[in-house]
């Protein structure tokens, strides 16, 4: 089993040095780094330049299925496959057809929200680099940490630290990964 | 330095007009951390078993037996007979559908419109939802009398060749409860992740660490599952916040449909979703009144918090008045003499005209008590009124049910109905399985949404100096 390097990690104290080492990790053009911390940071999505993520398009695709499905299914039950007159009501309208295909449409919304957050963020994943360093357990806590990828074109061992130390980043350390 | 500190606060709103913090004392990161977390990793209390050990016979026991007793003899072991066919069991679904309301109200609702102060109460709002929802699940199930035939309510193809029938608003509930219930798990799960990947890295036992990093999926917290966990989470509670107006509008068609007198009104939908929230803002405080002295969580949910729920009760209690005074009047002015026969008997009938004096009492009159702030600051007699709320709501339902059945149309088809001990047993027996349900919930699970608050907090704000920002930089 050989190890290789996964990238380098650096850790900081408050937001604000985070986001300002963001910054300057993105202006000396690395392109495969990532920032850690316990809770989502204002600004930072501008800073690492991320797009309208896609999980409201999954809501719209699994909801807006199940609309026409559920509207779909009420027909070929109560119209097609088994015709009963109920009440003197027509065999297909949209006041009876709209509510459960409404109620069904919120149901795959939300599925598909969470089916979206799941699949772009790759969950679940039972393991992850990170997860060998000690000091990493505190990202759920009060630190924030800023990993640059050995993958990113620039990255170089001594090069990236030397910016990271400049960038205020503290315990800065080599992460390995099993291959 | 000192010079732009200054310029900073200059530009600060005066004093009284600057909102005041979320958490209160001025608390970093780390110390929120370890008091947040301390009631799940701590040594279980000695009042936790307290309450825990009653609420567990009560679902353990007595639920199941009074469910096997019902289920095997038939429906008649409980007081509804003709003419009143819906009693305990469609009330107490009623109720239960109603205490969920708010919960999906505070957590999704006020997270849409950006009030900070939610994310406090967010999370346990949220749990009542989905436990209160499991309840009034429950009982429609089993007031179909033949229970092992519930699967006839879902379209599954068989060989008779039968479907439910679309028709029926009692068969869009069976789509609104089951949709009510599993997008609420879902959103009470989402949110959870974050903060169970908190109590992942905190394990400090095998067997929790193993638990928590299955339930947090791997969680890092890395900035772009932040972006789509955000996204998502903004998508599922706009979801939810629709599902506040549907859940209850389609259990006031189930009434409002038929052609009795008291039930057969357009302002049904709209008044059950009103009388629903009311409600869950009463089983709200009910909760957070006694866990927040119980777990110490003073400067967490501070009383400011409660005061604005006991403001947003005392909004729900005038809207449900509203209601009220517009069905008597509709009563009246309608001219059907069923309908304003139904309604006098509400108050002044010889049997049942407790349930409506008692719905007033509470639910007009004693909420107006809330408009007065030595009140609302007093938690002992906001945790009273909220109690009486719930049992205000619970007679609404009382006479809006009972109180319309039992006497219609014809004289000869009048009737009384009184529960049975197998009533009161279930009824008891869902409120255990509730109660028991939240506890294990607060011990196992982060009460308190940690990431949520951190990020409200001045501290968790690039652009704010306690967040570490230099001079009036934004």
């Amino acid at each position: 089993m050989s190890v290789k390097t996964y990238g380098l990690i650096a850790e900081f104290d408050s937001p604000a040095a985070i986001l300002a080492a963001a910054e300057r990790v993105r202006d000396s053009g690395y392109q495969r780094w990532d920032v850690f911390s316990p809770f989502p940071i204002h600004g930072l999505d501008n800073v690492m330049g991320l797009k309208n993520s896609l999980v409201g398009w999954f809501a719209l695709a699994f909801g807006g299925s199940a609309f026409v499905t559920t509207m779909g299914l009420i027909w070929f039950c109560n119209t097609f496959d088994y015709p009963l007159i109920v009440g003197g009501k027509p065999m297909f309208s949209l006041p009876m057809s709209f509510v459960p295909s409404y109620i069904l449409m919120i149901l795959g919304g939300a599925v598909g929200a969470f089916i979206g957050m799941i699949a772009l963020n790759q969950l679940p994943r039972w393991h992850h680099p990170l997860f060998g360093k000690k000091r990493f357990e505190l990202v759920s806590r009060d630190k924030f940490f800023l990993v640059v990828g050995a993958n990113d074109p620039k990255f170089s061992e001594t090069e990236t630290r030397k910016l990271l130390e400049q960038s205020g980043g503290v315990h800065i350390e080599l992460v390995e990964d099993e291959d | 330095m000192a010079e732009t500190a200054t310029n900073l606060e200059t530009l600060a709103p005066p004093a009284e007009l600057r909102r005041a913090p979320v958490v209160e004392n001025n608390r970093g990161l780390g110390w929120l951390t370890d008091k947040l977390t301390a009631f799940t990793e701590g040594k279980t209390p000695r009042w936790w078993w307290i309450l825990f050990l009653p609420a567990a016979f009560f679902a353990t026991v007595v639920l199941p037996t009074m469910l096997i007793y019902q289920i095997s003899t038939g429906i008649g072991v409980w007081g509804n007979n003709h003419p009143v066919m819906w009693g305990w069991d469609i009330i107490n679904f009623v109720w239960w559908v109603g205490v969920a309301h708010a919960g999906t109200l505070i957590s999704a609702m006020l997270f849409l419109t950006r009030q900070h102060w939610r994310t406090t109460i967010g999370r346990m709002a949220e749990a009542m939802t989905v436990f209160a929802v499991m309840m009034a699940g429950l009982y429609p199930a089993i007031h179909i009398g033949r229970a092992w035939f519930a699967w006839f309510m879902f379209p599954v193809p068989t060989y008779e060749g039968m479907w439910p029938q679309f028709r029926s608003p009692l068969m869009w509930d069976v789509f609104a409860v089951n949709t009510y219930l599993m997008v609420s798990t879902l959103f009470w799960y989402m949110g959870l992740i974050p903060d169970i990947a908190l109590l992942r890295d905190r394990a400090k036992t095998r067997m929790r660490k193993f638990i928590y990093s299955l339930l947090a999926l791997g969680w890092t917290g890395s900035a772009r599952q932040w972006h789509h966990f955000e996204k998502a989470y903004v998508v599922l509670a706009g979801l939810c916040t629709l599902l506040v107006f549907t859940v209850s509008s389609i259990v006031g068609l189930d009434f409002a449909t038929s052609q009795l007198a008291g039930w057969h009104a357009t302002i049904f939908p709209l008044y059950f979703v009103v009388g629903a929230v009311y409600c869950g803002f009463g089983m709200v405080l009910v909760l957070l009144i006694p866990l927040r002295k119980l777990c110490h969580l003073e400067d967490i949910i501070t009383t400011r918090h409660l005061d604005r729920i006991c403001k947003l009760t005392l909004l729900s209690s005038l809207c449900i008045t509203y209601i009220y005074l517009m069905e008597y009047y509709i009563a009246w002015y309608g001219g059907n003499p069923y309908e304003r026969w139904v309604f006098s008997h509400r108050l002044l009938g010889h049997t049942y005209w407790y349930g409506g004096w008692i719905m007033l009492t509470v639910n007009f009159l004693m909420a107006q008590l809330l408009w007065f702030k030595r009140i609302r600051q007093n938690l002992k007699i906001v945790f009273v009124l909220a109690v009486l709320i719930n049992i205000g709501m619970w007679f609404e339902r009382f006479t809006i049910i009972v109180g319309s059945l039992y006497q219609d149309f014809l004289p000869a088809n009048w009737g009384f109905y009184k529960q049975t001990w197998v009533d009161i047993g279930t009824y008891m027996g869902t409120l255990g399985a509730f109660f028991m349900m939240y506890l294990l919930f607060i011990r196992f699970l982060p009460m308190i949404p940690v990431a949520e608050v951190k990020s409200v907090l001045p501290q968790g704000n690039p652009h704010h100096p306690l967040g570490g920002a230099k001079g009036g930089k934004s």
